[in-house]
């Protein structure tokens, strides 16, 4: 579908004084690239560390010094554009960014802009009301800045190299999002995909992921109005937030009658507003010309067709699969997919079993206790073949559903085999049929009463399965002590 | 004895050293003896005179273990664009302030894994800009060559004055210097010297500050061809950390010196007999073709029809490079800083003392060429003109010429302060013949070739096929012999 | 193409070189010279022609994805005019 023919969706509308108004919303993406050292030098890439530490003297710009490529970057762009259904340019270039700032070493910044490594692709976005197509404009890879610190010299600014020349992919998308909503859904998928991959570990806290937001709002069918950059919007829930109000923002002064000016924003979460940075605005020239302490970048189309052919499933494709090969729904499908670890661990436990039975009890079980815990798959102190086993014992009838909770809870506290702790603990479903019927005789005997009020009112028959699993310590085959009950009261 | 020994070309001293005549220390001595009588021409920057005896000390211990380098106990100067570790580098430059690299040039480096010995850092222009060494911030090199009968101080050339003028005054057995536009040829030319600069990407540019990346290569100065050979492959070879560096293995080119030059196809370019050459220069032009004759080479004219084009262009791209080259020159880092309200005060003002005039005005050309709405009227359409100056040389190198001569210079050395009024312009024209192979990424010889009516050393311009180093060495060495070399006639400084 | 005093200020302000009352005229003047001199380029047909981006038809190299540089930060800060805690020291920026 041509997404700027899309028709815009009432409920996505924003209303205003002069009737409703729909926000269009282009992201670039700066991804920081995984690998060992940095994009034009062997220095670490490491998080942290003693302040200009992880620099070479590459990094800090020492008269002389020269710029060569990391291949892994280069391969890591490269699987990041398959991995968007991208065109990839086996020819591309670097350009010197020409600014003045103190953590900017070289006094230019090396990036592709003209020619980049990776051109148009797309993204599957699935929201609640469907799945959108996102087009990406293009993505190419840059040098990370250092860092200035502002507050801890009432008079100086300090800076820390440690980041300048780390690898990072911008990745630009088409002004193709129509609320907060889908741009937070599409930030969530990108980061999904990045992850799978392997190109970026998509950790915005570290800002190893982070946003420059494009908004601006228009009247439906109008064309588009005039886009405010919000720059370095750092958590997905602030990407949202940031939309939301500078939307409103932008609403707020056409209606009063005013016009937008193109400008870059910063989104300040605490007080709940954006606000103009006009300072780093004045007279940005920034006089890009090809970097000639490099050569354009060149490969094959056998240098990417190798890197294709290592990609790992993808998780449009995981889920798809999911569904066909598991017979999961798409909602169960999604949840397992969401983290490639998740979905190796929940593939793991479905080996050889119900896949929806395994699926029901790592989502609704294993999921729900670690979420409770704050914890991630990782750290789950469940192994795949413990829910396995436990799966296990539900299916042959060992157990209950409802003991496989309490044994779930014990091996996720305690730890242990499964199996040894059902037989150590006593936790087996009783399915002798004489040991449920002396149970059932016994209750029948002692509420003639409520014998008679089943008779007339058969959903009572409950009760009577209450009543026996707790005489039973809940070990009783349900569905057999069900049997019994209906022949002994003739229901 | 100290004259003897500075006296000596390279290549003698090498023989002298290996046959035990004289030790390494001994001749480095001498050398820092011309040194220290030699404050006139101002070559040096900075002597490291206790650098230089521990190192010559340490090659003789090698030699006296049998551990010989192609360049054991060589004393060398090198001009201050190179980083030397531990010894202060600036380029010429006030903004580098006492700059004191922890690390070392690839090339320089190599110097002293062959044996070399560090004598100094020699002069050049600030950031290697200029074709006189007048815009040092150390003050102009005086060139030890004076016309006939006159005391008037004369430039070296530039921006490898400091060391053109130290090889031609036996202040050093040979130098390292580099070349964008001439920077070595023209300075050579001035002062009596050989100078080559090899083909771009054939010595490592990592640890050499840079004025135009995509221009800029490193060479030798030296006082005969063999010289020149001998140091050329020293420096030169594939480096992993300059991404431009080639990866093809270095000659033997001391064994290219000498070498028959029969059936060589040498192109004379028509478009370089520019209006208003001198009559010496076209005549030294003429007579340098005889020398290449009588040796057996074939002499052609042929045409380089985007030749006048190449200055313009030259200055487009090197200064767009340079713009951005020179903004880590900043304060921040290194280098000296001058105090400002805020950020960007300090960056103006510590820009504007630390820079002299001729960076300030190219830092601002170069900045202009490439600013918003004049980057395709001036930089690319430079660097398309670059593409049909290279196209020029490759159609002649198809046709079978085996290399270009031309003049170096279009004039010989003029006066120290002659060149430097309100037009910078005049002083561009100084590198009329030698930019259209920086421009073309070619190798190019400036060899000495005979005198000018008032006495000056005159200069001719070999140009080869790409990594044809060595038949410029064979070349040179034709024109070397019929002309003889040209020793400085009088040490009136020392 | 020639350049004005404005000009002239605004690519001074761009290249972060301060420049005096005095300057800008005697620069502009410089700067116009230089600027008629390669207007001569404006001369040459380039139709069809390609911009240089190499000289040397080479590959551009790559280096293997291993830290070997680094762990130097007093190399780093050797020649730092103000250095302070590790850090450098600059002016405070204000964002």
């Amino acid at each position: 579908m041509n997404m700027h023919a899309r028709p815009a969706d009432p409920k996505k509308l924003i209303k205003g004084a002069t009737g409703d108004w729909e926000v269009v919303i282009g992201m670039e993406i700066h991804a920081q690239v995984t690998s060992n050292a940095k994009l034009f030098s062997g220095a670490s890439t490491a998080f942290g560390g003693e302040p200009n530490s992880h620099v070479s003297l590459v990094d800090a710009a020492m008269p002389g010094m020269l710029p060569v490529i990391n291949e892994e970057c280069v391969k890591q762009a490269v699987r990041t554009g398959l991995g968007l259904k991208a065109e990839i340019h086996l020819r591309s270039v670097f350009d010197r960014k020409n600014y003045f700032y103190p953590d900017l070493p070289q006094g230019y910044q090396i990036s592709q802009y003209k020619s980049p490594i990776v051109g148009e692709g797309v993204v599957l976005v699935d929201t609640a009301d469907g799945t959108i197509e996102v087009g990406i404009e293009r993505l190419h890879l840059e040098q990370d800045a250092g860092k200035s610190i502002h507050d801890q010299n009432p008079t100086m600014s300090l800076v820390d190299l440690n980041r300048s020349g780390v690898a990072l992919m911008e990745i630009v998308s088409k002004p193709d999002l129509r609320s907060s909503e889908e741009a937070k859904a599409y930030v969530t998928k990108l980061r999904t995909i990045l992850r799978y991959l392997g190109t970026c570990d998509g950790d915005m806290e570290k800002g190893n992921l982070r946003a420059d937001v494009n908004v601006s709002v228009r009247k439906p069918g109008d064309d588009f109005g005039t886009r405010c950059e919000i720059k370095n919007v750092n958590s997905i829930r602030f990407i949202g937030q940031a939309i939301e109000i500078e939307a409103r923002r932008q609403i707020g002064i056409i209606e009063d009658g005013g016009v937008i000016e193109q400008e870059t924003r910063l989104f300040d979460p605490g007080r709940g507003e954006t606000r103009s940075m006009r300072s780093k605005e004045e007279a940005h020239d920034y006089r890009y010309f090809p970097d000639p302490d490099l050569l354009p970048l060149e490969f094959d189309q056998a240098f990417v067709d190798a890197l294709a052919a290592h990609l790992p499933e993808l998780p449009d494709e995981k889920k798809a699969r999911f569904v066909k090969v598991y017979g999961l729904s798409a909602y169960d499908a999604d949840v397992l997919v969401a983290e490639k670890e998740t979905a190796a661990y929940y593939e793991e436990v479905a080996a050889g079993r119900d896949a929806k039975a395994a699926a029901n009890f790592v989502i609704n079980e294993l999921f729900g206790r670690l979420n409770k815990e704050g914890k991630d798959i990782a750290s789950s102190p469940v192994s795949a073949a413990q829910i396995g086993a436990i799966v296990d014992l539900i299916a042959d009838g060992t157990i209950s559903g409802k003991i496989a909770k309490d044994l779930f809870e014990i091996v996720f506290t305690e730890g242990g085999d499964p199996r040894q702790i059902v037989e150590a603990r006593g936790m087996k479903q009783v399915t002798d049929t004489g040991a449920i019927e002396a149970a059932v005789d016994a209750i029948i005997a002692a509420n003639p009463d409520k014998v008679e009020q089943v008779k007339a009112k058969p959903t009572m028959l409950g009760w009577f399965v209450g009543q026996v699993m707790k005489q039973t310590g809940g070990k009783a085959n349900p569905q057999a002590v069900n049997d019994l009950l209906k022949g002994k009261l003739g229901i | 004895m100290s004259n003897e020994l500075t006296r000596l070309t390279l290549t003698a001293a090498r023989e002298g050293l290996a046959q035990g005549r004289f030790s390494a220390v001994e001749l480095t001595e001498a050398y820092l003896g011309a040194i220290d009588s030699s404050a006139a021409l101002n070559a040096y920057v900075l002597a490291t005179h206790d650098k230089a005896r521990a190192m010559a000390q340490t090659s003789d211990e090698r030699r006296a273990q049998g551990d010989v380098g192609p360049l054991e106990g060589i004393p060398l100067g090198v001009k201050d664009n190179y980083a030397t570790d531990t010894v202060r580098t600036t380029a010429g430059s006030k903004i580098l302030g006492n700059f004191v690299p922890p690390y070392e040039s690839t090339v320089t480096g190599k110097l002293w894994a062959d044996g070399a010995v560090l004598l100094g850092k020699l002069n050049q222009d600030e950031f290697a800009m200029g074709s006189s060494t007048e815009s040092s911030a150390f003050g102009p090199t005086v060139n030890p060559w004076r016309k006939t009968g006159s005391t008037t101080k004369l430039v070296p050339g530039g921006s490898s004055g400091g060391s053109a003028a130290a090889v031609a005054a036996q202040l050093c057995a040979g130098a390292a210097g580099t070349d964008t536009g001439g920077s070595i040829r023209q300075p050579a030319a001035f002062t009596g010297t050989v100078g080559i600069k090899p083909t771009y990407g054939r010595c490592s540019r990592w640890g050499i500050i840079a004025y135009a990346s995509s221009l800029d290569q490193a060479g030798p100065l030296a006082r005969s061809v063999n010289d020149a050979a001998i140091l050329l492959r020293s420096m030169a070879g594939h480096d992993p950390k300059d991404s431009t560096s080639a990866p093809i293995a270095v000659p033997d080119y001391e064994a290219a010196v000498g070498a028959s030059v029969r059936g060589k196809r040498i192109g004379i370019p028509v478009e370089y007999r520019v209006d208003g050459m001198s009559s010496e220069i076209a005549m030294l032009w003429d007579r340098g073709a005889q020398m290449l004759r009588d040796a057996g080479a074939e002499v052609v004219e042929i045409s380089l029809p985007h030749t006048k084009y190449a200055l313009p262009a030259y200055y487009i791209v090197a200064l767009a490079e340079a713009s951005s080259n020179l903004a880590r020159y900043d304060g921040v880092r290194y280098g000296e800083r001058v105090a400002g309200r805020d950020i960007v005060e300090m960056y103006e003002k510590t820009r504007a003392a630390g820079f002299g005039p001729e960076v300030r005005r190219r830092i601002m050309i170069g900045t202009y060429v490439l600013s918003a709405g004049y980057y395709d009227a001036y930089y690319v359409r430079a660097q398309k003109v670059r593409t049909l100056i290279k196209r020029d040389f490759e159609n002649a190198f198809a046709e079978g010429i085996d290399a270009v001569l031309a003049p170096a210079t279009p004039s010989p050395a003029f006066g120290i302060g002659e060149k430097s009024g309100a037009d910078p312009v005049e002083m561009y024209l100084q590198d009329v013949f030698t930019v259209t192979l920086n421009m073309a990424g070619l190798p190019g010889i400036s060899v000495p070739a005979g005198l000018s009516s008032e006495g000056l050393p005159l200069g001719l311009q070999l140009i080869g096929r790409p990594f044809g180093e060595e038949g410029l060495f064979s070349l040179a060495q034709v024109i070397e012999e019929a002309a003889g070399r040209f020793p400085v006639p009088e040490a009136w400084w020392a | 193409m020639s350049v004005d005093q404005a000009t002239v200020r605004r690519v001074a302000h761009l290249a972060r070189i301060a420049v005096t009352d005095d300057e800008v005229a005697h620069l502009q003047g410089e700067l116009n010279a230089i600027l008629a001199f390669v207007d001569e380029l404006a001369q040459v047909n380039v139709d069809g022609v390609e911009p240089m981006t190499s000289v040397t038809p080479m590959q551009l190299p790559l280096r293997a994805d291993v830290v070997n540089d680094g762990d130097c930060a007093a190399k780093v800060l050797a020649n730092a005019p103000l250095a302070e805690d590790g850090f450098y020291a600059v002016p405070k920026v204000v964002e």
